[in-house]
């Protein structure tokens, strides 16, 4: 059984990579490149895998899932410069899929023990644009 | 792995009716949509791309690519268009969403390599919304 709780933070953030030109930049991540950074409500959906306790009927305790949420996301990420101010956007491009990795890294140790396994992140930059990470691969 | 959601809107029309039924089946078969001055919808198009996510750029792939690809693929011919006057495809066959789905899927596949020469990104799945209860849903093929 999958279980999946949200939570949501607004940051701004800025998409440009310093090895390459204005033009580049702005081929590439397009308005998401320009200098002084612009922001979004994302939104984080985060999915647990496992059965449902005999006992308590549950998969994992909501409430702890929401205090994780809060302590390895929305507080270090909300109303933040994504790259000024939460390491490592300071290093990589925080792009939604840089995001959904860092979100899994951080949330995954918490995890760890738990008969509940983390099955997917997903962000969601905007209505028409969100990533789904499974983890591995990167 | 990760994979990239994109979404994506056009208004069209149609009508369903097979040449292959009797007038009384068609109307049976698909009722309101078989309407003979057809009727529209507000298509919701959602594309999801796979792949690894390149080091340098924290992409999966290249968003204006996609929605160059999209745009040109579908939007353009699609959009306030009517489907079985104007879409090829449905001179002979009958634009319901199921044939929509596959027709959108095959032609993204047919230029996937073209928009994204590098490589890399594949095409996950492609899910149309006819309407906010009726949704379609292919794996993508490249």
């Amino acid at each position: 059984m999958f279980i999946t709780r949200r939570v949501e933070f607004s940051a701004s953030h800025v998409c440009r990579h310093p090895d390459l030109t204005d033009e580049e930049n702005e081929a590439l991540y397009g308005v998401a490149a320009r200098l002084h950074g612009h922001g979004h409500n994302f939104v984080v959906e985060v999915t647990l895998e496992g059965e449902p306790d005999p006992v308590t009927g549950m998969v994992f305790d909501l409430k702890r899932l929401k205090e994780i949420l809060n302590e390895e996301v929305v507080r270090p990420f909300d109303h933040r410069f994504l790259n000024l101010e939460v390491p490592p956007f300071d290093r990589i491009v925080p792009t939604p899929e840089n995001l959904a990795v860092e979100i899994w890294r951080r949330v995954a140790p918490r995890l760890a023990g738990e008969p509940a396994r983390l099955h997917s992140v997903r962000v969601r930059e905007t209505e028409d644009l969100h990533v789904d990470y499974f983890g591995g691969g990167e | 792995m990760i994979c990239l959601t994109r979404r994506y809107r056009f208004a069209a029309s149609h009508r369903l009716h097979s040449p292959r039924l009797s007038e009384d089946e068609n109307r049976t078969l698909y009722g309101k949509c078989n309407n003979p001055f057809g009727h529209g919808h507000d298509y919701t198009l959602e594309v999801s791309v796979r792949g690894p996510i390149d080091r340098r750029t924290g992409r999966v792939a290249s968003l204006s690519a996609l929605d160059r690809l999209v745009d040109e693929q579908v939007i353009r011919a699609f959009d306030h268009r009517n489907l079985n006057v104007e879409v090829p495809a449905f001179g002979a066959l009958v634009p319901t969403s199921e044939n929509l789905t596959i027709e959108i899927r095959d032609r993204l596949g047919a230029n996937w390599k073209r928009a994204f020469p590098e490589g890399g990104a594949v095409l996950e799945r492609v899910r149309l919304h006819e309407t906010r209860r009726n949704t379609f849903e292919l794996m993508g093929t490249v």
